[in-house]
């Protein structure tokens, strides 16, 4: 078929998509391709100069969003985008650094990462994708799994307390969180436009249903069920104490704009601490 | 590749006292590295204390990270942003690197890794020296790849060898590494820092066709593909997955038939443009030592009283480790008596002669587990023994 021919069955998202790499590996029904959808939205309407974001993934389903989108893209390895992220913001400053990645990989493995680049408020946007399980692999317990929830490592129910990722984020010194369910697509749009427009850590957690693991193992119906059902059992509470976040099993979900406050970010405290202390002397690092 | 004179904000051109960790970030600094991730570990941490200090006053990032890790992913994320890179360690730190040096090796990024040895395993001797890791630098990290490692023998070749690998990586897109120890890395020595103009820099070969016909791993002739850095408008992808020339991920054998065979061609097939190595007295020699960093200081005693005894003895001494000097050691296999190697493990490198002699002669080895470096004596008596 001729490019001009196929026109009425473009995606409005071509422009941010890597069509060539169509159809992605997600299963019908997944949460995934909606919080893509929000996010290509929330770069539309931010109207940002694509060629100056970048988008940094770990391992895991939603580790393979960057191998999807078109931009400056790097699936890097389990648990560690926030650090490459890190030394891509410092080395070029001019970007927009985005970290996509899973709930397993951003705060199970990668945890450590993440608290301290929260810490230092390092300049980069972490949207996390919690499904409360690892996915890709084949359903195992997780760090945010609910207690209770069914998985192939917790045959019997998780025992384990989950992480309130709000809580973590906003204790680490995020400077912007919010919580989303993926059904909430306009909210979460808007929050990644937000996020985007902030200097320093923001967060953004989006509950998003996997349907093939978490939903069938939990019998919890199909993937637009389990959509509906987080969407339905939300509360949309902005600015609520971050403590209170935790999620039970299949209990109400805290969603909203919890933290939004300003901070100067790591790159800008080393400026100006330096320029204080060394003067004249110090020649500041722009990514030349 | 683009051979440049060094940038002069980052040369402290003049004759100085330094130890070797000093000396490996002022090689960094007169090679362009302007981002330095770290994280504290004995005996390399003044490598990093040094950058610390300098960076402010020649424009660059020092960051220290939360660990080994995370350092090694902050490098490979600034070198694609173009800047140079690098870091130090010793081995615990050299170990929790592994997984991501594979990274470095899969997206074909260019930075320096120095490893200020000590002894091990686990945590070892932390403040004593060791060569250990000799044989984790080639194999440490899953799969097949081929990295760069050189070692240098004192301050002056920690500076020199600095730039040289910092060349090469940038050359070869390859993470390059410095193989030294903590004897080298805490011996004060003079290092004479030449002025900029006098210091060859290499600069990875940047891609300028149109920006939708970019392959960021079709090789080039060299077999080392261009680069791009982020933010240029390329819109490129790149993964730790078996990949295609356009950086797809491509789950099947031929795939990875054609992505590892091309990572470990294009240091093979160059390895004879990186290979480095200094003879001494190998006319007429009947038994040749085979020595690298540290050791081979220890082995010129042992060579200069094995000469006086009456032994023709000759030095072969590795600058390159890795690629291996494979020929060299065959070429040299069918002339001489034997080889000894003397070196602070239990024979990493003496296996790796032993291999490349195909048994035309004899590899001894005098193995040493770290602490302290040989007695000259020790490396005598083997060469005696295999003289006889
Ligand atoms: S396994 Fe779950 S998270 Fe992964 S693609 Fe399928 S539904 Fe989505």
């Amino acid at each position: 078929m001729k490019e001009e021919d196929r026109l009425e069955e473009r995606n409005p998202m071509e422009e941010f998509l890597r069509m060539d790499r169509m159809p992605h590996i997600w299963c019908p029904g997944c949460g995934l391709g909606t919080v893509v959808a929000s996010f290509a939205a929330a770069l539309r309407k931010s109207q940002v100069d694509l060629n100056k974001v970048a988008i940094v993934s770990g391992i895991g389903c939603t580790g393979r969003v960057a191998g999807y989108v078109k931009l400056d893209s790097f699936h890097t390895t389990h648990g560690r985008p926030v650090p490459f992220a890190t030394g891509l913001k410092l080395a070029n400053p001019e970007l927009k650094v985005v970290v996509f990645s899973g709930d397993g990989d951003i705060v199970g493995i990668g945890g450590n990462h993440f608290i301290h680049a929260a810490r230092r408020n390092m300049d980069i946007l972490v949207i996390c994708v919690n499904n409360f399980n690892y996915a890709m692999t084949g359903g195992q317990v997780a760090a945010t799994t609910p207690i209770q929830a069914n998985l192939s490592t917790a045959p019997y129910g998780n025992f384990e307390y989950p992480f309130n990722l709000p809580y973590l984020a906003d204790a680490c010194g995020a400077i912007y969180v919010a919580r989303w369910t993926s059904l909430h697509l306009r909210r979460v749009t808007k929050s990644i436009q937000e996020a985007l427009a902030k200097k320093g850590f923001s967060f953004i957690e989006v509950i998003t249903p996997c349907v093939t693991l978490y939903a069938r193992r939990n019998r919890l119906g199909d993937g637009l069920n389990l959509l509906k059902y987080y969407y339905e059992n939300s509360e949309i509470q902005h600015g609520a104490d971050t403590r209170t976040l935790d999620i039970d099993f299949q209990g109400k979900i805290i969603v909203g704009k919890f933290i939004d406050k300003e901070k100067p970010t790591f790159f800008e405290c080393m400026n100006t601490h330096l320029k204080k202390v060394l003067g004249d002397k110090y020649r500041p690092y722009y990514g030349e | 590749m683009k051979k440049v004179k060094a940038d002069p904000k980052g040369v402290l051109t003049g004759a100085h006292y330094l130890d070797g960790d000093f000396a490996i970030a002022e090689g960094g600094l007169a090679a362009g590295c302007r981002f330095f991730a770290g994280y504290p570990i004995t005996p390399s941490t003044e490598t990093a204390e040094r950058f610390a200090e300098r960076i402010p006053y020649v424009g660059g990032v020092f960051i220290q990270m939360e660990d080994e890790i995370a350092s090694i992913l902050a490098l490979i994320g600034a070198s694609w942003a173009g800047v140079k890179s690098m870091t130090v360690t010793s081995g615990p730190g050299f170990s929790l690197m592994m997984e991501n040096i594979g990274l470095a090796c899969m997206m074909e990024v260019p930075l320096v890794i120095a490893n200020v040895q000590r002894g091990g395993p686990s945590t070892g001797l932390p403040t004593l020296t060791g060569q250990g890791d000799m044989m984790q630098v080639k194999w440490g990290s899953h799969g097949d790849y081929e990295i760069i490692a050189l070692s240098p023998d004192s301050p002056q070749e920690c500076f020199d060898l600095t730039i040289k690998a910092f060349n090469l990586s940038e050359m070869y897109r390859v993470p390059a590494f410095i193989m030294t120890d903590e004897c080298v890395g805490h011996m004060h020595e003079k290092v004479v820092i030449p002025p900029a103009e006098e210091i060859e820099v290499v600069n990875r070969k940047m891609y300028e066709g149109p920006k939708d016909k970019y392959l960021p791993y079709k090789p080039d002739k060299d077999h080392v593909p261009f680069m791009v850095k982020a933010g240029d408008g390329y819109r490129f992808h790149t993964t730790g997955l078996t990949h295609d020339e356009r950086g797809y991920p491509v789950i099947n054998a031929e795939c990875q038939d054609w992505c590892v065979r091309h990572l470990v061609d294009k240091i093979r097939k160059n390895a004879h443009k990186i290979i480095e190595y200094k003879e001494d007295g190998m006319d007429g020699a009947e038994i040749v030592v085979v020595s690298y960093g540290i050791t081979s200081r220890v082995a010129v005693k042992a060579i200069q009283d094995a000469r006086k005894a009456g032994i023709k003895v000759g030095s072969l001494r590795l600058i390159t480790v890795w690629p291996f000097p494979e020929e060299r050691i065959k070429e040299l296999a069918k002339k001489i008596k034997a080889f000894v190697v003397p070196e602070i493990n239990l024979g990493q490198i003496r296996r790796e002669v032993e291999r490349c002699a195909f048994g035309q002669a004899p590899a001894i080895g005098v193995p040493h587990c770290g602490g302290w470096v040989h007695n000259p004596d020790d490396i005598l008596r083997a060469i005696k023994e295999a003289a006889k």
